[in-house]
């Protein structure tokens, strides 16, 4: 039976079907490799690409994962009390009463509900910013392997110093710019700036060197399919890791800007997460300012889950798109 | 193909069909002329890039020979910028502090990140995927969240560190102003180790496994094999890894400025690092044209470094 032919339903079984087929193959290669360290045990020859696994090393590195783990959980076990809680009880156990759900309504209704605000703000500026990097870098590493146009060795000369280039020797300048053209305190002064990844435009460029044969974009060429044509229903599906991996890396960057919205924007109303909750942070330093550590601390919770939750779904497009980009050096 | 395929296609790019036939035509018939294809796809980077990074660049150095007086508003003024600069201690201060911390933290934080490749690597884990991850997850944390998290737990009053200290009646304070800079790079070590771990990761596992295969069969050792292969194979993005850290800890500002209003007192000053200084400087100070100086100043010493530590590198994997 063709695919043209299926029904959805048909499709969504089918496919549900290969899955469970393939997590069953998973599981047979663990226990024949979990077999065949059992036999190079008893015998003492080792396979190198199936090692025995070594109970030590494991523990050093148990270590080294509590302490990057260990914030993670004094965050999760801090968005569960009260302010009363917090200043009161130990950091690593829990509080007299369990208070997350009363934090995380107050977080929301807080102020007039304006971490709502920051929220929404960060995802336009995600969703804008960080798509129109993807989308740019994308197609700027696309023809920085593929095409060699006049001005491209220009390209990477440019771009390879402007890495090197510290964060505020452009912010400074770019802040009196954008006032000069009226685009402070407007989310474009936050948008604008995040359009440009160079990171995503090294790792583009690599993947589309890799990814993308010459010879099956001459044969498009050939059928006479136009280079915007080619581009799309060609190339972009062979490059679909590459830009989980640069869009991941993109998102993290304006999702996680501190910077940037620290000197561009001043009206509240525009805040992206980072900088609204600085601000409550702040406001318990401040001559009469009501402490809300609960609330930093529950709203923290709220800005990291999206972005946890993203990568340990997208492990696999993100690791296999990374170490594609680490062939070249 | 035919025709209409064709014409297709030039209507979905929004292209004329008599522009990319003569395009491609002439394309074929000059090889040899400018290929000016690849612009289609570069513009929309390139323009941004001119936008965002060439004329902020470009007009920071025209700003920093300027100087705003008090009576005949701006007027030029020469390299008085940078020669005031030069003797400035509070600039000086905060480059040898970040000078510092970059010597200190930069080797601590990629010695832990090439040791958990190479033990995940190794796959004598139990787990491997299980640390890959959580080692990896520090990276999705806001600086401002994670800087928080610290100072909550660094905090002597109601923080972890003041817990111990009720408990085992020490007086430890992590926060005080010569162990400052170490609770600092405790933060950077614990944002970045799992990024540089990754990327050193990524590297090793595109060694073929068929190469740990030859070498032990002709009798190589486990260290032999660490030393000879894969201790190589780092040395490529190492060279990577050194120079971003080295660009991101010259550039430290989000650490101390979140952490400023949690450490008592003015341990923090307003000239803690280079950045912090320009910030203050132009935000604050109303010196903006001071500080543009002072970034591109920074700027310079940075990619000097960068540069000397980039070629070193590259001499030594010449060899």
């Amino acid at each position: 039976m063709s695919a043209a032919t299926m029904t959805p339903a048909e499709l969504k079984a089918q496919e549900k079907a290969a899955k469970k087929a393939e997590k069953e193959r998973q599981k047979r290669v663990a226990r024949d490799e979990a077999a065949e360290r059992k036999r190079a045990a008893k015998t003492g020859f080792s396979n190198p690409a199936n090692p025995t696994r070594s109970i030590g090393l494991t523990i050093v590195c148990a270590i080294f994962a509590v302490y990057c783990l260990f914030p993670f959980v004094y965050l999760v076990i801090n968005a569960t009390k009260t302010q009363a809680d917090f200043t009161s009880t130990f950091g690593l156990g829990f509080g007299h009463t369990f208070a997350l759900w009363d934090n995380i309504v107050t977080v929301f209704t807080y102020q007039d509900g304006i971490f709502g605000r920051w929220f929404v703000n960060t995802i336009l500026y995600v969703v804008v910013g960080a798509g129109g990097a993807t989308l740019l870098a994308i197609m700027g590493g696309y023809a920085l392997a593929k095409f060699r146009f006049p001005g491209r060795n220009l390209c990477f000369a440019i771009i390879i110093g402007a890495i090197s280039v510290p964060g505020i020797a452009l912010a400074v300048p770019q802040f009196l710019l954008f006032a000069k053209v009226g685009l402070t305190n407007t989310p474009w002064s936050m948008i604008i700036p995040s359009l440009v990844s160079t990171f995503g435009l090294y790792l583009m460029w690599i993947f589309s060197d890799q990814a993308v044969p010459d010879e099956l974009l001459e044969a498009a060429r050939v059928d006479g399919a136009g280079e915007f044509r080619t581009f799309f229903q060609i190339s972009l599906p062979l490059l679909a890791p590459g830009i989980v991996t640069t869009a991941l890396f993109a998102i993290v960057a304006t999702w996680n800007n501190y910077f940037l919205p620290l000197i561009m924007l001043k009206d509240a109303d525009w805040y992206p997460l980072t900088i609204g909750l600085n601000q409550w942070k702040d406001q318990a330093s401040t001559a009469g300012g009501q402490a809300i550590q609960n609330l930093v601390i529950t709203g923290s919770l709220i800005t990291i889950i999206p972005l946890v939750i993203a990568f340990l779904c997208l492990q696999k497009y993100w690791q296999s798109g990374l170490a594609a980009g680490a062939v070249k050096e | 193909m035919s025709e209409q395929t064709l014409g297709a296609a030039s209507a979905q790019t929004g292209l004329l069909p008599e522009m990319t036939s003569r395009h491609t035509a002439q394309a074929r018939i000059n090889k040899h002329k400018a290929d000016w294809r690849g612009w289609k796809f570069m513009w929309p980077f390139a323009l941004v890039f001119v936008f965002v990074f060439i004329i902020p660049i470009v007009y920071a150095i025209f700003i920093s020979f300027f100087k705003k007086q008090m009576i005949g508003g701006t007027k030029f003024v020469g390299f008085e910028n940078y020669s005031r600069l030069f003797v400035d201690q509070q600039f000086w201060s905060s480059v040898w502090r970040v000078a510092l911390f970059t010597i200190v933290q930069v080797p601590i934080m990629l010695f832990l990140a090439a040791a958990m490749a190479l033990a995940l690597d190794s796959m004598k884990l139990h787990g491997t995927k299980f640390f890959r991850i959580s080692t990896f997850l520090p990276y999705a944390v806001p600086a401002v969240v994670s800087t928080m998290i610290w100072g909550f737990v660094y905090g002597a009053k109601y923080g972890l560190v003041g817990s111990f200290n009720d408990f085992f009646g020490t007086n430890l304070d992590v926060l005080a102003p010569d162990v400052l800079l170490a609770a600092i790079g405790n933060i950077n070590t614990w944002e970045f180790t799992g990024y540089n771990m990754l990327i050193f990761y990524s590297s090793l596992s595109t060694i073929p496994h068929s190469l740990y295969e030859a070498a032990s069969i002709d009798g190589a050792s486990e260290w032999q094999i660490v030393k000879r292969i894969k201790l190589p194979e780092l040395r490529g993005s190492l060279a990577i890894t050194v120079i971003f850290s080295i660009i991101g800890s010259f550039q430290l500002f989000n650490e101390p400025s979140i952490l400023q209003n949690m450490v008592p007192g003015n341990a923090i000053t307003t000239y803690y690092t280079p950045n912090m200084y320009a910030y203050n400087l132009s935000f604050s100070g109303n010196q903006s044209n001071y500080a543009a100086a002072l970034a591109i100043t920074m700027a310079v010493i940075t990619m000097a470094i960068a540069y000397a530590v980039q070629l070193r590198s590259m001499k030594e994997q010449m060899k």
